[in-house]
């Protein structure tokens, strides 16, 4: 069962007394071909959960190296159908390590709420975050979710109020994305103490698991998260990679797969110590 | 003092700023906090006799309203039909409607203690409007405009940047105006604590929309009542332009309960609705979700939104003001295109005939308000709003002539 994977994968990892590390590509960048052998390198490399961005052409909350993503993607004709095509091919190597949609709105909107999470739920999606629907205006997506499976995780952030995160919390599923900072993704690092009084805020709300994302750069950025939170979110800095490897995928593979070996040694000894 | 409480909240958005099922609130959570914020700061105002009277003071004395209501008569006899009156909102301190807006915004961001003003501009005219009422409160300011509109509005480039602006190339996507609106809300998301985003028309996440309308809705009252002192009735119809729709929203919304006045809004057409190349989504698009609210837009199969082409920058959008969508599918107003070439000669005829030289956007108000006139009688009365002057046009005009200024 799709809807499975995320709490199945969270609980192992609490039981290991690990944190998880969330990894995130652009799906179809800098092409659709590429996709899959990047997911699996992820994987190989220690990632516990894919993060899978759905390129739009107005991807307001992105700073710009994945605003690039973006645009490579869509000049390869990458779609949310093309999206799904890829979470089924991996589904066929791997049915465990959960797979996150990360994206817009409208393109699920322009889909239908209903007809994507039917195939999203088909093609073996566990979940899906979409950067411009809070709570207040996902009744009828989530609806539509609920209904095949899906989960719909939520954003919180620096600039929730109190009231906000235990109203998400309250309606939150999967697992609970803290933003770290104010800004875009891939822009400014977070200050670590800061984050951690917010977390155990967070955590005073909701007994699901609580990742934290944007501006997690380096292995130490990763280590200092996995001490205070259940999971570490890393984008912007993959996205890198694979820009500097876009004409060579067998090398953008190894690079994505030694840096995630890199991140996971790090969170892993920090916990350990 | 301008009755801002007629128009306000009350009516339409609903509470979560709904029309209809347009509208709302769709931002990163980060966002949330500060646009509730937004939404309680300028509610307190509306509800401020000191507020309105300060805003009514700069409206009078700093924009120089109420602009004139126009009997285009020259014009209007050579078409033949209705008596043609023009809102002349390009008499206004620099040239535009959109002025009208960033001086109540600027007076909120100053009671909400915001030293910083960031804006989003297509054909320079937000920009400049914004620009200029930074100077005059000493905010920062900083507009982002999209890379192509920067070379085709130069005049307005340099006119912000001697008001003080630093103005920010967009280079993403397709560098105009759906991408200046992306980065100022990047800007916002990394600055809320210090910076008030003005955004120039009525889109984005609530409260903008129902805010610019009510700062712009000065418009449709004064040529409302102009239209009742000069002529006794009521005019049969009001036309205006409509990119994200912020004079049409001004002029309409006084007229909203006038069930005979008949409400038309003119999109860029483009190269021809037939043709895919043109920025009309209320004619050509269908709904979804950009910038913070759902409206028509001009998108593909795949939910990725269109680029656009109009010959106006301030009509290059591919999106919409959710109150027009509301308008378009309750029928109470209704909504057609008009091509470059068309707004293109209305720009000449209005300057050759009544001597006023008005913006492109506007100008395609006129070709259609054209159209309309010569089928009416010389009885009816139709209002145009004349957003803009086409001052900063003049370098587009003469190179489509093939002249080098």
């Amino acid at each position: 069962m799709s809807s499975d994977r995320i709490q199945q994968r969270f609980a192992a990892l609490a039981k290991a007394r690990r944190a998880g590390l969330v990894t995130f590509i652009t799906a179809g960048d800098p092409s659709a071909e590429t996709g899959l052998a990047c997911m699996q390198a992820l994987v190989r490399g220690g990632a516990d959960l894919i993060e899978l961005g759905v390129p739009f052409s107005d991807p307001m909350a992105d700073g710009p190296t994945i605003q690039r993503a973006s645009e490579r993607a869509l000049a390869a004709g990458m779609t949310l159908t093309g999206v799904l095509d890829l979470v089924a091919a991996f589904r066929q190597q791997d049915d465990t390590t959960p797979v996150i949609l990360m994206g817009y709105l409208n393109p699920i909107e322009n889909m239908g709420y209903g007809v994507f999470a039917e195939r999203a739920a088909a093609a073996g999606v566990d979940g899906v975050l979409t950067v411009d629907l809070p709570p207040e205006e996902s009744g009828e997506c989530r609806a539509e979710f609920e209904r095949y499976g899906l989960r719909l995780i939520y954003l919180l952030a620096p600039t929730s109020s109190p009231a906000r995160v235990k109203a998400i919390c309250a309606q939150a599923s999967g697992f609970v994305y803290y933003v770290s900072v104010k800004g875009v993704t891939g822009g400014k690092s977070f200050d670590t103490e800061e984050v951690r009084q917010r977390i155990a805020e967070v955590k005073a709300q909701t007994r699901l698991p609580v990742g934290v994302g944007f501006g997690v750069r380096t292995p130490e950025h990763a280590a200092a998260l996995a001490e205070i939170s259940d999971a570490v979110i890393v984008g912007s800095v993959l996205i890198e990679l694979v820009e500097q490897h876009a004409a060579a995928p067998e090398a953008m593979v190894r690079a994505l797969e030694t840096f995630v070996v890199g991140l996971r040694t790090a969170m892993d000894a920090r916990r350990a110590a | 003092m301008p009755e801002l409480t007629d128009t306000s909240l009350q009516i339409l958005p609903d509470e979560r700023g709904h029309f209809g099922p347009y509208g709302g609130r769709f931002v990163a959570e980060t966002l949330m906090g500060p646009l509730a914020e937004l939404e309680a700061a300028y509610r307190k105002v509306l509800a401020d006799p000191a507020f309105m009277a300060e805003l009514e003071h700069d409206l009078h004395d700093y924009v120089g309203r109420p602009s004139p209501l126009y009997f285009a008569e020259r014009w209007s006899n050579t078409l033949g039909g209705a008596r043609i009156f023009l809102k002349r909102e390009d008499l206004n301190h620099t040239g535009a409607h959109k002025i009208n807006n960033t001086v109540g915004q600027a007076l909120l961001a100053r009671r909400m203690g915001k030293r910083r003003v960031i804006a989003e501009t297509g054909a320079g005219q937000h920009g400049v409007a914004t620009a200029t009422v930074a100077a005059r409160f000493g905010m920062t300011c900083r507009v982002y405009m999209g890379a192509n509109d920067i070379q085709r509005q130069s005049l307005n480039v340099f006119r912000m940047k001697l008001l003080g602006a630093e103005v920010v190339p967009v280079t993403s996507g397709s560098k105009t105006l759906k991408d200046a609106l992306n980065e100022a809300m990047r800007d916002w998301v990394s600055n809320v604590d210090d910076t008030f985003y003005i955004i120039g028309t009525v889109a984005g996440p609530h409260p903008y929309p129902a805010m610019v309308r009510d700062f712009q809705a000065i418009i449709g009252r004064e040529a409302r009542h102009q239209c009742l002192n000069q002529t006794g009735r009521l005019p049969d119809a009001v036309v205006a332009c409509v990119g994200g729709g912020s004079n049409a929203m001004g002029i309409f919304h006084a007229f909203l309960a006038d069930q005979q006045v008949e409400l038309i809004g003119v999109e860029a057409g483009g190269d021809g609705l037939h043709t895919g190349r043109h920025s009309a989504p209320l004619s050509g698009g269908k709904p979804g979700i950009l910038h913070g609210n759902r409206t028509y837009l001009m998108q593909d199969a795949h939910g990725q939104i269109l680029e656009t082409h109009s010959v106006s920058a301030g009509l290059d959008y591919p999106g919409v003001g959710p109150e027009h969508a509301w308008l378009k599918d309750n029928g109470r107003a209704r909504y057609v295109a008009v091509t470059d070439q068309e707004a293109l000669a209305a720009f000449r005829t209005l300057t050759q005939l009544e001597g006023i030289i008005p913006a492109l956007e506007s100008s395609h108000a006129l070709a259609y308000a054209a159209k309309l006139a010569r089928q009416m009688t010389r009885e009816q009365t139709l209002v145009i709003n004349l957003s803009g002057r086409g001052d900063k046009d003049i370098p587009t005009v003469a190179a489509i002539d093939g002249i080098t200024l």
